[in-house]
């Protein structure tokens, strides 16, 4: 009956008493953090050719040839990484009617006044906000970065096209970054939230709090499973 | 034996036979790429240029043959494709390069043959130096020379897209920048450049950039009393001059040479990369991150309250009981 119209199929009631509830396998979580570590190995490596004074920054990986080299290697892994996450995560990203009075009423969840929204599936658009800039950036990223990657395509474009392609890049690592940025305070400002990315469930308090669409179909699917 | 050496005003004066101090160390750098170090008190030197009179070429190519012996360069067999053109295009071991255009004037209805000898402008605004990364891997000095440091350089690339010529070639095998150097080691002991000094028709010259423009008057005077009426000294001021010149016959279509650009400055996408989108994306950042630490540290956050976790209790057991399986 209890569909999965707002919670993965894997996400499940993991104890009662107190309720926790299952949100990320740990395959799912070793993915993110993959791609999370990838994601700030570029920030580092190409803050440190975006500005000079952060050249130092160069020094972490063992010098300016060895950043070169590694920065867009690691671009690959980040896009391949996310590339995995993406599929799994994307249906329940998808915009809802919700999302749009979620947003109108941003003041009350800083306040701290959810109960005045409507119920929310898996994502709020906050995450869902995240989820899609993260997409299109990083689309964004391995293609101009690809065309600006000396060492394998030197030749792939023009030079008119390579200057382009140079600042859509730093464009779109900015615009990342402040993303990224976003996306850690809000997980760190939501408390109970990182744990859903450590041990993989949050607390039921936590679910009936920011996703409660989520938490009823989730709990209404325990009895559905195969019985024992 | 410290003496430094004088500064050479002519490709053919020869070179000084005592051991001199070369003149074009870091004391003598006013630019450096990426905020790299600059002589606090540089030694101001007059500014040189290479002056290329196409006119007089004759596209012997012992300029190239020169280029390759002084720098030790070792470009590869090439292939015939049709052209006297060999390499077929600048690369990491050949700094110079004749390019060769076949024109029909439509004018006159003649074929020209057009041979321009092709390399780095050592241009007074460098874009290479502008787009590079690397603290210190492209300088300027204070005679107008522009030279890759290559013990600084990072092999990004990034000075290919900032140059308007298309000069700078990435090597293959050690990853580093190479372009011509105006032979900065053989200027630095007040001798001229080899290309300069093995033309046998001496349409490369060099000296002091003034005394180039100089020579350049007389050599147009001369084209134009010969019916070149277009005849012009090419010293783009898009990129502040340059301290290699061409004497054209056509000044009035540079890019008849091989593609030679006809107003070249640094590109508007490259200035807007390493101007606006630096300082203000350091900017954004900056301010996004301090306030996230901020609000991290000084706003209580939100939190889960027990009756939310006791909610969700009820809304667990109901779900259990509903299906009469109790709680187990
Ligand atoms: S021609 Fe290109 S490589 Fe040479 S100084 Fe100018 S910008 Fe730099
Ligand atoms: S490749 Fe060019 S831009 Fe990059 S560090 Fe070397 S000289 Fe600078």
């Amino acid at each position: 009956m209890a569909g999965t119209r707002y919670s993965e199929r894997g996400d499940h009631i993991e104890t009662v008493d107190p309720v926790t509830v299952s949100r990320y396998r740990g395959i799912t979580r070793l993915n993110h953090w993959v791609t999370a570590i990838s994601l700030i190995v570029l920030a580092l490596s190409g803050l440190a050719f975006f500005t000079p004074s952060l050249y130092f920054l160069t020094g972490l990986f063992g010098g300016g040839q060895t950043t070169r080299w590694l920065h867009p290697i690691i671009g690959v892994v980040l896009f391949f990484s996310f590339l995995l996450l993406f599929l799994q995560m994307w249906r329940l990203n998808l915009p809802r009617r919700e999302d749009r009075v979620w947003v109108a009423n941003i003041g009350e969840v800083i306040k701290d006044q959810e109960e005045k929204l409507p119920e929310l599936g898996k994502y709020n658009a906050g995450q869902k906000f995240v989820f899609w800039a993260m997409t299109i950036l990083i689309v964004v990223l391995i293609v101009s970065g690809i065309m600006i990657w000396q060492q394998y395509f030197p030749d792939l474009v023009t030079i008119p096209t390579r200057r382009i392609a140079t600042l859509v890049h730093s464009l779109a690592a900015v615009g990342i970054i402040l993303v990224f940025i976003l996306h850690v305070f809000a997980a760190i400002w939501t408390r109970g939230t990182l744990r859903a990315m450590t041990r993989g469930s949050v607390t039921g308090g936590w679910a009936w709090k920011h996703h409660r669409k989520w938490l009823r179909e989730v709990a209404g699917r325990q009895n559905e499973g195969p019985a024992e | 034996m410290s003496d430094t050496a004088p500064q050479p005003t002519t490709a053919a004066a020869n070179p000084p036979v005592q051991a001199l101090e070369g003149n074009l160390g870091p004391a003598a750098v006013v630019r450096s790429s990426a905020g790299g170090p600059v002589s606090t008190e540089p030694a101001q030197m007059t500014k040189v240029a290479k002056l290329i009179d196409i006119s007089k070429c004759i596209g012997c190519k012992a300029c190239q043959s020169a280029c390759v012996e002084w720098n030790d360069t070792h470009p590869e067999v090439g292939v015939n494709t049709g052209s006297y053109q060999n390499p077929h295009d600048l690369t990491p071991e050949m700094f110079t390069l004749m390019r060769f255009e076949e024109w029909v004037n439509p004018d006159t209805n003649d074929l020209e043959w057009l041979i321009r000898k092709d390399g780095c402008m050592h241009c007074e605004d460098p874009g290479c130096l502008k787009a590079c990364p690397a603290p210190g891997a492209i300088v300027q000095y204070s005679n107008g020379i522009v030279d890759f440091i290559h013990e600084n350089c990072i092999g990004c690339g990034y000075c290919v897209t900032g140059c308007p010529f298309d000069i700078p070639r990435i090597s293959k095998v050690d990853h580093k920048s190479y372009k011509c150097t105006l032979c900065s080691d053989r200027v630095a002991v007040g001798q001229g450049p080899a290309c300069a000094k093995a033309c046998p028709t001496q349409a490369i010259v060099f000296g002091t950039k003034d005394d180039m423009i100089q020579h350049a008057n007389g050599r147009i005077e001369d084209l134009k009393s010969r019916g070149y009426d277009n005849a012009g000294l090419y010293d783009p001021s898009g990129v502040g001059g340059t301290h290699v010149m061409y004497v054209l016959p056509h000044a009035d279509k540079p890019s008849i040479y091989s593609n030679l650009p006809e107003n070249p400055s640094i590109s508007p996408v490259v200035e807007g990369w390493k101007g606006v989108t630096k300082t203000a994306g350091v900017a954004a950042m900056g301010v996004a991150a301090a306030g996230a630490v901020l609000m991290s540290l000084f706003t209580r956050g939100n939190r889960v309250a027990e009756h939310d976790e006791e909610a969700a209790e009820r809304l667990v057991e109901t779900d259990l009981k509903h299906d009469g399986r109790g709680e187990s």
